[in-house]
């Protein structure tokens, strides 16, 4: 095995793993502050992707300016997602909220599967087939632009959660639920907020996966289990963690995929999450609870 | 009821007997799990595990040596049983609880659902099929026979995990695990070694569970990695108990009869209408969940009983 076979195998994984990270990011930042885990993840991804082919395929639409009408949309979706369904879950018990979102999984999956069908869909576009190259390393343009949308949407995130005042009030509510009560913040409104914001990050992270993979129903649930490995690796609340996890989980993935049989990277993920679950449960970069 | 139900193949027909068969699986199973969640208060998600290695642990025997499923049976237990440990020990020392230690339990059925797909020495992704032979003649021995056989099987491991657990809510130990569940830091505050009762809760409900999948093996014939470990299937397990009502004894078989005519009666009234789109029944069920878990907090069966004066 050459070095310049690694070299790219690991170059693509990182890339894959950013988009894999800001899907992440978001089910970091509604756990973080909502203290829910979004068991329908994953089938958020796939309506993405497939509103991104809908719009390609109608529109003619570049998948990279589906982001804006398909992170709006996922916006208000997330908001209301938790404003009607969510907010009157969370003093309930965890096995309750695991069982509702199960549930919205089920209903998300299945109408896909509905209206869509079993067959895989992708978007075409000319900047997929070609690439940069960088001495011996050829980097895919159509990964490279993925990547940097998704680190671009992180960065923005991140920048919203530290300099606005809704950020910090956000914040605010993660860290004391009770303090942030008692100062007179609206408390739920702020958790809509943050689920609309998680789902944007699931809208850019789906658009951007498009031009990487075809997309087919039973991909939902997988996403949501690789969106669960990679918060647990990097620390479930922490954004620069959910990142880091996404980007280790694409290159084991890849090179999963390079030295062992494709089909068994999965195990590579899983059993990274059960060392990590026993030596660090908080996560590579998430703080001690 | 139970005499009814063991009455039953006297007037019902080949088709009611194989659903009421499904409803009694969910129910044991849904028993099973339940010990460890609805008593000692142990959120698993991955309860998939425990059916999957009973199935492959008797199935296998049965088809690589022709060993019955009651020398399997004990074979099915001791791994899921020592599973179970090692994935207690493992999150109780290390103190992992709540969502981690579900997210943990998902983790370790999927690593083993990967692994068996790269067993090839039980079938791998292509399945491991038991041979299929005299399905007239009951062969208790090696427990292939007609699904009434199957049907009576299922019928009294139901009645026995429903004896099983009313015994256990009333014995020590089931008052252990409601202090555990309820406020685990004020049950070891009181004296109560937590981490020995949990364990005791996980050990049971594995071992009840490799049951269900030694039957599983049994009833099908057929079993695939990708089917027996896969998350959708734990969900499966415990839909039934949470629908029901989660740490009651009639909830687990409440929800599984619920559920399975739910689900088959969306199948019958989908065909009636001639919507028949794939994905559309389970959108229908998925809803229903929906208004179950948002409106019944508590599962149904704690409502019904307070309404039929039970309690």
């Amino acid at each position: 095995m050459s070095f310049d076979l690694v070299a790219n195998v690991v170059v693509a994984g990182v890339l894959t793993g950013l988009v894999y990270g800001l899907m992440a990011l978001g089910l970091s930042v509604i756990f973080g502050v909502v203290r829910v885990v979004n068991f329908a993840h994953g089938e958020m991804m796939t309506i993405a992707m497939y509103a991104a082919t809908v719009l390609f395929a109608e529109l003619g639409l570049d998948p990279f300016l589906c982001i804006v009408p398909v992170a709006v949309a996922f916006f208000f979706f997330g908001y209301l997602l938790q404003r009607g369904l969510i907010n009157p879950f969370i003093t309930r018990p965890e096995h309750s909220q695991f069982m509702l979102l199960v549930a919205v999984a089920i209903v998300m999956v299945n109408a896909m599967l509905m209206v869509f069908g079993p067959s895989a869909r992708n978007v075409q576009v000319d900047y997929q087939l070609e690439s940069f190259e960088i001495g011996k390393i050829l980097v895919d343009k159509a990964r490279l632009y993925a990547a940097l949308a998704a680190v671009a949407t992180a960065g923005g995130l991140f920048v919203f959660f530290k300099t606005t005042l809704v950020g910090k009030a956000i914040r605010a509510c993660a860290d004391n639920h009770l303090g942030a009560l008692v100062v007179g913040l609206d408390v739920k409104k702020l958790y809509a907020l943050t689920f609309g914001l998680g789902a944007v990050c699931v809208a850019v992270a789906g658009c951007a996966m498009v031009l990487l993979v075809d997309v087919t129903p039973p991909l939902g649930p997988a996403y949501t289990l690789l969106a669960f490995v990679i918060v647990i690796v990097g620390g479930l609340g922490s954004m620069p963690g959910a990142l880091l996890g996404g980007v280790l989980i694409g290159v084991s993935e890849a090179m999963a995929g390079l030295l062992v049989a494709p089909s068994a990277k999965g195990m590579f993920s899983f059993g990274l999450l059960i060392l990590i679950l026993l030596f660090r449960p908080q996560g590579l970069l998430g703080k001690k609870p | 009821m139970g005499g009814a139900l063991a009455a039953l193949p006297l007037f019902a027909g080949n088709y009611a007997l194989s659903v009421v068969t499904l409803i009694l699986y969910f129910a044991y199973t849904g028993q099973a799990w339940n010990v460890m969640m609805g008593f000692a208060g142990q959120l698993s998600l991955g309860h998939a595990l425990y059916v999957g290695v009973g199935a492959y642990a008797a199935g296998g025997l049965f088809f690589h040596y022709g060993i019955g499923p009651w020398a399997g049976l004990w074979l099915a237990m001791l791994l899921c049983v020592a599973l179970g440990l090692v994935i207690g020990f493992l999150a109780f020392r290390f103190s992992i609880s709540g969502v981690y230690f579900a997210l943990l339990t998902i983790a370790f059925a999927e690593f083993t659902r990967i692994g068996f797909d790269h067993l090839d020495s039980l079938g791998g992704p292509g399945g491991m099929f038991l041979k299929v032979a005299q399905r007239d003649t009951w062969d208790v021995l090696n427990f292939r026979g007609p699904p009434l056989m199957y049907y009576y099987a299922i019928l009294v491991l139901c009645g026995g995990a429903l004896g099983l657990c009313s015994w256990l809510l009333r014995s020590k130990a089931g008052y252990y695990w409601q202090a555990i569940r309820e406020n685990e830091e004020a049950a070891q505050a009181l004296g109560i070694n937590t981490f020995r009762w949990k364990m005791l809760a996980v050990a049971i409900s594995s071992a009840m569970t490799s049951v269900s999948g030694v039957f599983f093996a049994f009833y099908y014939n057929n079993l695939f990695p990708e089917q027996i470990f896969n998350i959708s299937r734990s969900i499966e397990i415990i839909l039934g108990p949470v629908i029901g009502g989660v740490g009651t004894l009639f909830g687990p078989i409440l929800g599984a009869a619920l559920l399975t005519v739910l689900s088959d009666s969306i199948t019958e009234g989908l065909a009636a209408i001639g919507w028949e789109i794939p994905g559309i029944k389970q959108v229908f069920y998925g809803v229903v969940l929906l208004g179950v878990v948002m409106f019944l907090p508590n599962g149904i069966w704690p409502p019904l009983a307070r309404m039929l004066r039970l309690k």
